[in-house]
C-alpha cells in the first residue's frame, strides 16, 4: 500500500481488525476522560486545565491502595470515585469558583495553576519513577480468533459503557442532573427557580473529576503511572472533546472510539512514536472543516 | 406583605436604584411602570437575591430579607418570571416545569402540572418538545408556567407582554387578573401602562432609580404628568 509517496506495511484482514479491536478498548477509555472534560465545559464553559492532573493523582491512589492496603485497582473504584468526587468538589467550591470571581479567563488560568502545583507536588513525594501495579490476572483473556483479549481491557470498556450510561441516566431522570443541563445553557434562569448555581458548578466539577478516577482504576492494571501521565491522555480526550462536540455526551462516548482506533491503526502503520500524528491530523481537520464536532451545536 | 425601604442597587460601581420605597399588600396587584432603563428588573433582580443591594431594606412577611440569597428568597415564595422568560432551551417543556418546582420537592409536582396544563392547554401538547423550540408566546406561557410550579405567594412578572401579538397580550392580562383573582400577590413590571393600570390595584413609576409617583391605579390613570411622559397625550 502506498500513501503520499511513503510505502506503508501490508497486513491481513485479521491483523488490521485485531488492531482496529484494541483500539475499541483504548477509546473506551478516552471516551471516559473525555466524559468529565466535556461535562465541566458544557457546564462551566471552561477547558479544565487540571484534568490530567486529577486523573494522575488518581492513578497514584489507586497504586498506593493496593501498594500499600493490597486492594484491589478494580474494588479501589469504590473509595477513589468518592474521593474523585468530593475532592472535585471541594476544588471547584473552595479554591477555583473563590479566586476566579466568575470569569472565564481566570477560571481557565486557576485550573492551570492547580495542573502545576499537583504535578510538582507529585513530583516532590512520589519521584518521577514509573508505578505499577500488579494484578495476577494481568495477561489472562479471552481468543477471539482475530486477536487475544484480555479481561482487564474487557473491563475498560464495559466499565466505561456503564458509566456513561449510569450518568446519562443521573442526567436526564433526578433534579440535579436537570439543573446541571439548565446551569449550562441558561444560569439566570437556574438562579430564578432556586437553583444554587455555584453547588451545582462544584457538582459538575466533582463528577467529572469522579470520571477521571473511575478511568484510573481501569487503566491501572494496564498502564504505570508517573508524575505527567496524564498529559498524552488528556492532550487525547481533549481532541476526543472537540471531534464529538464540545459538551457532548454521546460525542464524547463515539469521538473516544473514533480516536482509539485510529490510534491503533496509525501505529501499526506509522509504527508506535508516528503512529500519533494520526490524532493530530484529525484534530486539526476538525478544527478546519466542522469546528462543532460530529454532536455539537452551534453556539 | 412586601415592604422595600430606601433600597440602593446598582452594578459594580454604578448605582442604579437611588432610595426606592414600594410595597405590595397581600392579595394585590402593584403595577411597576417606568420608561426603558428606569431600573425596573434591577428593582426585580435585587428582590429576587440575584443583586445583593447596596443600601436600605427589604422585608417579606414580616421578615428582614435585605441581601437575602436567591435561593431563600424562593423558598420564601417570591417568584419572579423574569424579563426575556429566560426558560431552559435545552430541556423539555415538562422539565422546564419539573425545575420551577426544583425547592418544593416531588409531592406537589404532578398537581402542579396539572395546575399549569389548566392554565395553559396548549403547553401540554408540547411537552416533549423542547422549550427553546417554542414560539415567543408559548415561551412566555412556559415562563409563568414555571414560576406557577414554585407556588408563588408573591409573584413578580416582568414585562410579561413584551414581543407579544396583540391578541395575546390580551390574554396574558385577562391571565393576570384570574391569578390575582385566586388571592395571588402580583407585582407587574410593565410598559402597557393603560391596561396595567386597568388591572392594579395601586402602581408606582419609577424614573431614573427613584419613585417619581405612586397612588391608587384609577388616580394615575387620570395623572397629567403621566398622561403627557407616557400616553402621549
Ligand atoms: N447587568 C448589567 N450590568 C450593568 N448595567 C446594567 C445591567 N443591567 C442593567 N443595567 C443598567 O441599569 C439601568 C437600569 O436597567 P434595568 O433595570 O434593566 O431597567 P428597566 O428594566 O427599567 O428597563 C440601565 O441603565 C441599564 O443599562
Ligand atoms: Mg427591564
Amino acid at each position: 500500500m502506498e500513501l503520499l509517496g511513503f510505502q506503508l506495511p501490508t497486513y491481513g484482514w485479521s491483523t488490521i481488525l485485531g488492531s482496529a479491536i484494541s483500539g475499541v478498548f483504548l477509546g473506551a477509555i478516552y471516551a471516559l476522560v473525555a466524559l468529565g472534560l466535556t461535562l465541566i465545559y458544557g457546564v462551566l464553559h471552561i477547558i479544565n486545565f487540571a484534568h490530567g492532573a486529577l486523573l494522575m493523582l488518581a492513578m497514584y491512589a489507586v497504586y498506593f491502595l493496593w501498594h500499600l492496603g493490597g486492594v484491589d485497582p478494580y474494588l479501589a473504584m469504590l473509595i477513589v470515585v468518592p474521593g474523585g468526587f468530593v475532592f472535585g468538589y471541594c476544588l471547584q467550591r473552595g479554591v477555583i469558583g473563590k479566586t476566579s470571581h466568575g470569569r472565564d479567563e481566570i477560571i481557565l488560568l486557576v485550573t492551570l495553576g492547580v495542573a502545576i502545583v499537583i504535578e510538582n507536588a507529585a513530583l516532590f513525594l512520589f519521584s518521577a519513577d514509573e508505578r505499577n501495579v500488579q494484578v495476577p490476572y494481568d495477561l489472562d483473556g479471552i481468543d477471539l480468533g482475530v486477536t487475544y483479549v484480555v479481561w482487564t481491557d474487557l473491563a475498560a470498556l464495559a466499565g466505561s459503557l456503564l458509566i456513561t450510561l449510569a450518568l446519562w441516566l443521573f442526567m436526564v431522570r433526578t433534579d440535579t442532573g436537570k439543573a446541571i443541563r439548565a446551569v449550562a445553557k441558561e444560569r439566570q434562569g437556574a438562579r430564578l427557580v432556586g437553583i444554587n448555581v455555584d453547588h451545582i458548578f462544584a457538582i459538575s466539577f466533582g463528577i467529572g473529576t469522579a470520571c477521571v478516577a473511575a478511568a484510573a482504576s481501569l487503566l491501572a492494571p494496564t498502564y504505570a503511572v508517573y508524575p505527567q501521565f496524564g498529559y498524552l491522555f488528556v492532550l487525547i480526550a481533549f481532541t476526543v472533546v472537540v471531534l464529538g462536540g464540545m459538551g457532548s455526551f454521546v460525542g464524547a462516548l463515539v469521538g473516544g472510539f473514533v480516536i482509539g482506533i485510529t490510534e491503533q491503526l496509525g501505529r501499526l502503520y506509522l509504527g508506535e512514536s508516528l503512529g500519533l500524528i494520526t490524532i493530530s491530523a484529525i484534530f486539526i481537520l476538525i478544527l478546519l472543516f466542522r469546528p462543532t464536532g460530529l454532536f455539537g451545536q452551534k453556539a | 406583605m412586601l415592604e422595600i425601604r430606601a433600597l440602593e442597587a446598582g452594578y459594580g460601581s454604578v448605582r442604579v436604584l437611588h432610595g426606592v420605597d414600594l410595597d405590595v399588600g397581600e392579595g394585590e396587584i402593584v403595577a411597576l411602570l417606568g420608561s426603558n432603563g428606569a431600573g425596573k428588573s434591577t428593582l426585580n433582580n435585587t428582590l429576587s437575591g440575584i443583586i445583593r443591594p447596596l443600601g436600605g431594606a427589604i422585608r417579606f412577611d414580616g421578615r428582614d430579607v435585605t441581601g437575602a440569597t436567591s435561593v431563600k428568597m424562593v423558598d420564601l415564595g417570591v417568584i419572579q418570571v423574569p424579563e426575556g422568560r429566560r426558560i431552559f432551551p435545552n430541556l423539555t417543556v415538562r422539565e422546564n416545569l419539573e425545575l420551577g418546582s426544583y425547592r418544593r420537592g416531588r409531592e406537589g409536582r404532578a398537581a402542579g402540572i396539572e395546575r399549569v396544563v389548566a392554565v395553559f392547554p396548549r403547553l401540554s401538547e408540547r411537552f416533549g418538545q423542547f422549550a427553546g423550540t417554542l414560539s415567543g408566546g408559548e415561551q412566555q406561557m412556559l415562563a409563568i408556567g414555571r414560576g406557577l410550579m414554585a407556588q408563588p405567594k408573591l409573584l413578580i412578572l416582568d414585562e410579561p407582554s413584551l414581543g407579544l401579538s396583540p391578541l395575546l397580550v390580551e390574554e396574558m392580562f385577562s391571565l393576570i387578573r384570574d391569578l390575582h383573582g385566586e388571592g395571588l400577590s402580583i407585582l407587574l413590571v410593565e410598559q402597557n401602562v393603560f391596561q396595567s393600570l386597568e388591572i392594579a390595584d395601586r402602581a408606582y413609576v419609577l424614573e431614573n432609580g427613584l419613585i417619581a409617583l405612586q397612588g391608587p391605579a384609577e388616580e394615575l390613570v387620570e395623572d397629567e404628568g403621566l398622561k403627557k411622559s407616557y400616553l402621549g397625550m
